[in-house]
């Protein structure tokens, strides 16, 4: 065990080396870190959320409702290809979405046939069954309601990102997680109310004309004509309906818009849009046909503002004016920018940490550590003499190379992963502890320096593997549990476990057998 | 120069496996105390496992703890816990889970955000949700369950399912010991508690591992030793490395409870308690028990490391 071949020797001091070159840009004080790319040496540790504060948020795709609203549009599909059809309509009654199925039953037995024909063309990827009573039911296939959940966590994702990249947050974390979930890292955001309230919205905006036959007071009592909707508005102003009957047929919706900004007229916040070509002509046709009636402007079912259309709108742009606050259109403006979610979120989880937090997390995990190190450090001199010199220089190389491996890997560095360097502190003594001890009654047996020291890393080499595999079990299942703080700590627990088994065997050992040689003392001082 | 102390002399005689049925009846009894103290106060689960919302305010000057106590009681939100935190003007606010889905919970933050208006500063805000909640406390079960069987069968590997036994009853010793003590104690559970405790888990089981290493070193050699002298021996022989390394290690925690920040004193305290009751496990119940399940000698080792006879010793 004392003798280290040159090359040994070589890959030690270059182990040790490295840990210097990538813990060195931490000492810096400047962040040169975005020059340079992943794994080669200048990057800093990348603190979590918990040190550098900031906002981390799980969300939930709501992906049910895209399956329903799928589901929805096969109904009216199913309204349109049943009363269109050929060569006479057919007759049918109770349907709509039940379950995760859209029903329908045909009412004479003679046009059973027909319609299954007719609802099988209407989706490819629905399954249709009819029964002998003529009540059809129609369901995705598996694949293809995967398919729109898929679509749907991606699209939400692609929604979220932009929205987020509006409110100009900095280098913002968006992941998928699980089936249904997005995972929102925000750093140095420390109120995400607003951003909160932003993914709470879909945003979907349509523009629709609202049912003037229609009265409003039978329709509150529940009497809704076919094909209208009863809809509440949105922040009423006085004297302002509270509800409107609105026409379910969507003129144009908000998925033409190409830019939306918020401006002012008359002094009152509004929010100027523009529409695509095929939304710009759409929506020029309606005002055209209906010039003096009033159109109903829906965002999330809400009815936000009901302008009387005073002349045809052929430019493809207009304003929508509402009781908006100036935050409340600049809100709006981005929300229709950015796109409409396919499906609501909801938060399952939020953790926000201050700045003030933060930093001062900061400062106690670095006043923790470098007390824990001074006294360990002490003890180890008092305790074992030359050899715990020995151990506290290696111990300061154990340190370097954690913090050298976190900056490379890029691994987060946590609050409770602080805990877990300075634990390592104190654990990773316990490689050397062990040599020492061994060395020590190899001494009192007898032996001569060498040769105690040659044992003692001997025998002490097999129980410093089996113990700290087992502490490594611990860290690996720790990393697969915990959430973001915790993984954190099972990170630099498992990476100071192998670098301090390093540090005790090879390091330590290296400056062992090095002042034998120079020096050849006649005891150990130990 | 440099001249070391050492802590424990060499060539101790400490009776510790002649005297087991006093560290059995301590254990025991410690057991039952944290059993009792589990099912009647119960763990106090933080937001992680439970769901709810727990914010950490700062206020200008030193807190006003009732006032701030009125104004979001007055907001009909349930529960809410107010507690000093750490120094006069930190206040941690708890509040229970809200009724209805996560959206209930999202109206309640912003409730208490506006009730406290804009002079506090929100140092943290935390919320979980039912579903995460219950998501969390399955993977903790989870994540303890598998490292104690992955531990033990690494020792069922590397020595033989008796050692196996012993290091997993000392291990569950210590494992419950800290739940009851947070239990006792009423601090909160949280993820960094089931961190500590698999924190704990690793040290315990490292210490353990020391001793049993040594003891089959020493079955090996001394063929005829009866086996409770020879059991003591060995714990004897390792228990200055035991003694220095619980010793660096808890220097390390104590720096971390004493100024690592309050967030992170209940994570040291249970570290704390655990290194100790992990390195008393490993001496008086580990290795004692190893008596009560039918030890083989050495000769059956089937891992077949063995010590070597005649060692080569470098030529400097």
């Amino acid at each position: 065990m004392l003798q280290f071949s040159p090359w040994k020797t070589t890959l030690v001091l270059l182990v040790c080396l490295l840990g210097l070159i990538y813990a060195a840009p931490n000492l810096l004080t400047a962040d040169y870190s975005r020059d340079v790319p992943d794994f080669a040496p200048g990057k800093k540790v990348s603190l979590g959320l918990d040190l550098q504060g900031g906002s981390y948020l799980l969300l939930k795709v709501e992906l049910d409702v895209v399956i329903e609203e799928r589901l929805e549009s096969i109904v009216s599909g199913i309204r349109g290809a049943l009363n269109n059809a050929k060569p006479d309509k057919i007759g049918y009654r109770n349907i709509g979405v039940s379950g995760d199925a859209a029903r329908v039953t045909i009412r004479d037995p003679e046009d059973f046939d027909r319609a299954r024909g007719i609802l099988e063309a209407l989706d490819p990827q629905a399954v249709v069954t009819v029964d002998d009573a003529g009540e059809a039911v129609i369901t995705l296939t598996e694949q293809a309601a995967q398919d729109a959940r898929l679509a749907a966590v991606q699209q939400s994702i692609e929604i979220v990102r932009r929205r987020i990249d509006e409110t100009g947050v900095r280098e913002p974390t968006i992941q998928r997680q699980g089936d249904d979930r997005i995972l929102l890292q925000l750093p140095g955001v420390d109120d995400p109310e607003r951003i909160k309230a932003l993914l709470g919205q879909t945003a979907k905006m349509t523009f629709r004309l609202v049912d003037i036959t229609a009265s409003l007071a039978n329709a509150l009592a529940g009497r809704v004509p076919p094909g209208a909707q009863l809809l509440e508005a949105s922040n009423p102003g006085p004297g302002q309906q509270s509800h409107y009957v609105v026409k379910r047929k969507i003129e144009v919706s908000g998925e033409n818009l190409i830019d939306a900004q918020p401006s002012f007229q008359d002094n009152q916040p509004v929010v100027s849009f523009r529409f695509d070509t095929v939304g710009g002509k759409r929506f020029g046709k309606t005002t055209a046909e209906n010039v003096g009636r009033p159109f109903a402007i829906v965002l999330d079912s809400k009815v936000i503002s009901v302008p009387v259309i005073q002349q045809p709108i052929l430019g493809g742009s207009g304003i929508i004016t509402g009781s908006f606050t100036v935050a409340s259109a600049n809100d709006l403006a981005l929300l229709l920018r950015a796109g409409a979610l396919p499906a609501p979120l909801v938060v399952l989880e939020e953790r926000t940490v201050g700045p003030g937090l933060g930093a001062d997390s900061i400062e106690a995990g670095k006043v923790a550590s470098i007390i824990g190190l001074i006294l360990v450090a002490v003890f180890m001199v008092v305790a074992y003499g030359l050899f715990g010199l020995f151990a506290n220089i290696a111990l300061v190389f154990n340190i370097l190379l954690i913090v050298g491996a976190l900056s490379a890997l890029q691994a987060t560095l946590t609050l409770p992963g602080i805990a877990g360097i300075v634990l390592t502190v104190g654990m990773a003594m316990d490689a050397n502890v062990l040599i020492f001890e061994r060395i020590r009654e190899e001494v009192l047996i007898g032996r001569s320096p060498m040769s105690a020291i040659d044992a003692g890393y001997k025998r002490a080499l097999t129980t410093i593997i089996d113990s700290n595999l087992t502490t490594l079990f611990a860290a690996i299942f720790l990393y697969s549990f915990g959430s973001g703080p915790i993984k954190g700590f099972a990170v630099t627990l498992a990476i100071g476990i192998l670098t301090s088994m390093f540090t005790a065997v090879m390091v330590t050992r290296l400056m062992v057998v090095t002042w034998l040689r120079r020096r050849r003392p006649s005891a150990v001082p130990i | 120069m440099l001249k070391p102390i050492r802590l424990i002399p060499p060539g101790t005689t400490f009776q510790f496996v002649p005297k087991r049925r006093i560290a059995f009846l301590f254990s025991a009894l410690l057991m039952i105390g944290s059993l009792v103290s589990l099912f009647t106060q119960g763990l106090n689960f933080g937001i992680d496992f439970r769901g709810g919302i727990l914010m950490e305010i700062r206020t200008a000057g030193p807190a006003d703890l009732p006032t701030i106590r009125s104004t979001l009681s007055g907001l009909g939100l349930g529960d809410v816990s107010i507690q000093e935190f750490g120094t006069e003007t930190d206040v941690l606010v708890r509040i229970q889970r809200q009724d209805g889905d996560e959206r209930a919970q999202m109206v309640a933050i912003e409730a208490v955000k506006s009730a406290l208006g804009s002079e506090v500063e929100y140092r943290r805000t935390e919320f979980v949700g039912p579903t995460v909640g219950e998501e969390l406390k399955e993977a903790g079960a989870l994540a303890v369950g598998l490292a104690l069987i992955s531990i033990l069968l690494y020792i069922w590997f590397r020595f033989e399912w008796q050692f196996a036994v012993g290091a997993i009853i000392a291990l569950s010793h210590d494992i419950i010991s800290t739940i009851g003590l947070f239990a006792l104690i009423q601090h909160e559970f949280n993820l960094a508690t089931v961190a500590a405790v698999l924190t704990i888990a690793g040290y315990s089981i490292n210490d353990t591992v020391v001793v049993f290493d040594r003891l089959r070193e020493n079955l090996r050699k001394y063929k005829r030793m009866e086996l409770s002298e020879l059991f003591n021996m060995s714990i004897n022989e390792t228990l200055s490395r035991t003694t220095m390394t619980s010793l660096t290690t808890l220097l390390a925690l104590l720096a971390i409870y004493f100024f690592g920040g309050a967030v992170l004193a209940d994570f040291a305290l249970a570290m704390i308690w655990g290194v100790c009751i992990g390195t008393y496990s490993s001496v008086f119940i580990a290795v004692p028990l190893l008596l009560y399940v039918n030890l083989k000698r050495g000769d059956e080792d089937p891992t077949g490391v063995s010590v070597p006879q005649d060692e080569r010793i470098g030529d400097g």
